[in-house]
């Protein structure tokens, strides 16, 4: 008997101390699947491991993380969500309000992420004051991406203003080459329309309409110009383009058949990937105007139970936004890291300008989160203002009715 | 016992089904019922709020489009692919040569997946791959075939490639019925002299009600839920200018998080469905009682 209470006890002593250092245990939600991505996500995996963790993968992909969402919302009503769920912008504090996150802010103070993220970006990471979630990197959405040698045939230089691009398209048309590339698909008319409010109104408009959704700016003589601007970029893009899918638009402008396009910096990798040079074969320049658009893709950690979850949870959270991880994932994703600390030399002139541009207007105040790709507003009102703006762009409407349109699908949206 | 059990054997045996149906089937139409009146976002939620998510329904051009669309794929698609099915039977019912080859021809579209038949058709319109650009090659360089990316005409390249899929189906559905119809009486008016067409117009086709009426139910249930022809085919687009109401709701559940939104989307659909089915099952009901 005695014998025997000397076993238990040992056994309980093991049981504890192996609970003090449980093994690091997440289970990780994500939609990279992709070549580079998948490939990227690894760089993760392996470190995770390396620093003795199990890693469950969950990747779903589909519907650009709609599939996920839908396995993730299954799994949060079963009671058994995830450890970590790649999720992005106001998703995350939507989430939160249902109850389901997790509070890392232990983690993320020890590691001072405070110091080392730009302050609107760290923003989205906070749900009421308590970290919640890690950034994994920074994507520049307003790009303007060019054929250089089309560019050098044409005698036209990388456009400033709103009018110059205008100008320029005029003239590759003229010699026949299609001016902007694009694919007529709805977050893709999004991703330039919000290029252009933020050209057009500049950063505080931008802040004002798509971010607050202030009335007053949405009925805006500024939006109508805004609109115009987006009917004359209509008149650019060749008659084939609905529902081509943005890499095509991209292979139009590395194979000279278009000048430009408009896209956030996932459009490099295809460039790079297809052995394209930086500043030789393609240029890349902010589109025209002041401001920065960013889509920070992160980690939300969610509410999980067992010390060897929490372990893997808060060894994640870690990792994420460590400098060796920033960097790596980075260099593979075309993206740049979010901290502001992490050493550019191994990134190409794009991404150094895409740091450079992101120190300098958080400065500045118009860091901005970009609507069209989630980060500014939730799915129901982004998902209205990109009905309005796809069905202007697809359509004869007039600016003054897709301005009127706007407004009222705004409001009928909460 | 064994007597109970002769006299209850039915019951007991569909029991299961039945009580499957009652929750699966009539639980969660309750349930959408119960969410569509309520204020749910990302997760349903259960505090009932009356009738506002009907009034933003109401108010979305988006869902007007997609209503819309909804008459104008559903009429065409229906009357069409009825002609055109019942022209094909009649003309297979002319005692031709290789029949089974040809009607097996006509039939297989059937087989496809509509994503299939989609994707398909999306290559034969695209104005840069498909007809245009081939007329176009031929040397008429003003041939315009653009509908698939203009936004007036594109649901009814919608219309097109559904018809193509299913107008074989129809065919074989009234090609059945045709050969049900009684020889004699056709040979009693071919003896009364009585032309082709009146013997069809006359006595044939009217023979054939029943028959019109499973493939009008067939089509009109094809066309409310029809979702992956649109997915494949234009992803909605250009704009939403091929939305349907499927394609609304699937937006609305699954992109936005909007599922109070897309609960009453549904139910309006399922009304649209009742609408339709109610009368038929309504006539057959009383067909049976009389």
């Amino acid at each position: 008997m005695k014998r025997f209470a000397f076993v238990t006890v040992s056994t309980f002593a093991i049981a504890a101390g192996s609970s003090v250092v449980a093994e690091p245990q997440a289970e990780v939600l994500h939609w990279w699947t992709s070549g580079g991505e998948a490939k990227s996500v690894a760089v993760l995996q392996e470190e995770f491991a390396s620093n003795g963790g199990t890693w469950t993968d969950m990747p779903v992909a589909g519907g650009g993380g709609d599939a996920a969402m839908t396995a993730l919302r299954a799994r949060v009503l079963a009671g058994n969500a995830p450890t970590a769920v790649q999720l992005k912008g106001p998703a995350i504090q939507e989430w939160y309000e249902e109850g389901v996150l997790a509070d890392i802010s232990a983690v993320a103070e020890a590691e001072g992420w405070a110091d080392v993220l730009p302050a609107s970006i760290a923003g989205h990471m906070k749900c009421e004051g308590t970290w919640c979630a890690a950034p994994v990197n920074v994507h520049r959405v307003d790009w303007i991406w060019a054929n250089a040698d089309v560019l050098a045939a044409n005698g036209i230089e990388m456009p400033s203003t709103w009018d110059e691009f205008n100008a320029a398209a005029e003239k590759l048309q003229a010699a026949g080459v299609i001016p902007l590339a694009h694919g007529g698909q709805a977050w893709q008319d999004a991703t330039v329309f919000e290029a252009v409010v933020l050209g057009v109104g500049g950063p505080e408009f931008y802040q004002k309409a798509l971010v607050d959704l202030d009335p007053e700016a949405l009925t805006s003589d500024t939006m109508v110009q805004a609109f115009d601007q987006m009917r004359t970029l209509r008149g650019y893009v060749d008659e084939n383009f609905s529902g081509r899918d943005w890499n095509l638009a991209t292979a139009m402008v590395m194979n000279g058949e278009a000048a430009f396009q408009i896209m956030g910096d996932w459009a490099k990798g295809e460039f790079l990937a297809a052995g394209k040079k930086p500043g030789e074969d393609f240029l890349c320049a902010s589109t025209p105007g002041d401001g920065y658009l960013y889509n920070v893709d992160s980690f939300a950690m969610f509410d999980v139970e067992g010390d060897d979850k929490k372990a893997g949870q808060d060894l994640l959270a870690k990792l994420i936004v460590a400098p060796n991880f920033q960097k790596v994932f980075n260099l593979n994703k075309g993206s740049i890291p979010a901290r502001t600390d992490v050493g550019l030399e191994d990134f190409d002139i794009c991404a150094n300008l895409s740091a450079e541009d992101m120190g300098s207007t958080s400065a500045a105040g118009s860091l901005l989160p970009s609507y069209a790709h989630g980060m500014a507003l939730r799915g129901s009102q982004s998902g209205a203002i990109t009905d309005v703006v796809t069905a202007h762009f697809n359509s004869d409407m007039s600016s003054a009715d897709a301005v009127q349109q706007l407004a009222d699908a705004v409001a009928n949206s909460y | 016992m064994s007597e109970w059990l002769e006299n209850h054997l039915p019951k007991v045996v569909l029991a299961p089904s039945f009580i499957a149906v009652l929750i699966f089937v009539y639980g969660f139409i309750g349930w959408t019922a119960w969410v569509s009146l309520t204020r749910s976002k990302l997760l349903p939620k259960y505090e009932i709020k009356g009738f506002i998510q009907y009034e933003r329904l109401f108010d979305s051009p988006r869902w007007d489009t997609a209503i819309n669309n909804l008459y104008i794929f559903g009429a065409l698609f229906i009357v069409i692919a009825m002609v055109l099915g019942l022209l094909l039977a009649i003309l297979l019912d002319q005692k031709i040569r290789v029949e089974g080859a040809i009607r097996t021809i006509y039939l297989y579209p059937m087989a496809l997946s509509m994503i299939v038949t989609g994707t398909a058709w999306k290559w034969i319109l695209n104005p840069g791959l498909g007809i245009e650009s081939m007329v176009q090659g031929w040397g008429f360089a003003n041939f315009e075939f653009d509908w698939l990316v203009n936004p007036d005409y594109a649901i009814y390249t919608i219309v097109m490639a559904a018809i193509w899929q299913s107008s074989g189906f129809v065919m074989a559905l009234f090609l059945a019925g045709l050969r049900s119809v009684d020889g004699e009486i056709i040979k009693a008016a071919q003896v009364d002299g009585i032309p082709t067409w009146r013997i069809y117009t006359a006595i044939i086709i009217p023979s054939m009600a029943p028959i019109f009426l499973s493939a009008f139910i067939v089509l009109a249930h094809l066309a409310i839920k029809s979702f992956d022809l649109v997915i494949a085919l234009t992803g909605g687009g250009p704009g939403y200018a091929t939305d349907l109401p499927a394609t609304y709701m699937y937006a609305m559940a699954f992109s936005r998080g909007d599922i109070g939104q897309a609960a009453s989307s549904a139910m309006i659909m399922m009304l649209v469905v009742f609408a339709i089915v109610v009368p038929y099952l309504y006539s057959e009901l009383r067909a049976k009682n009389d």
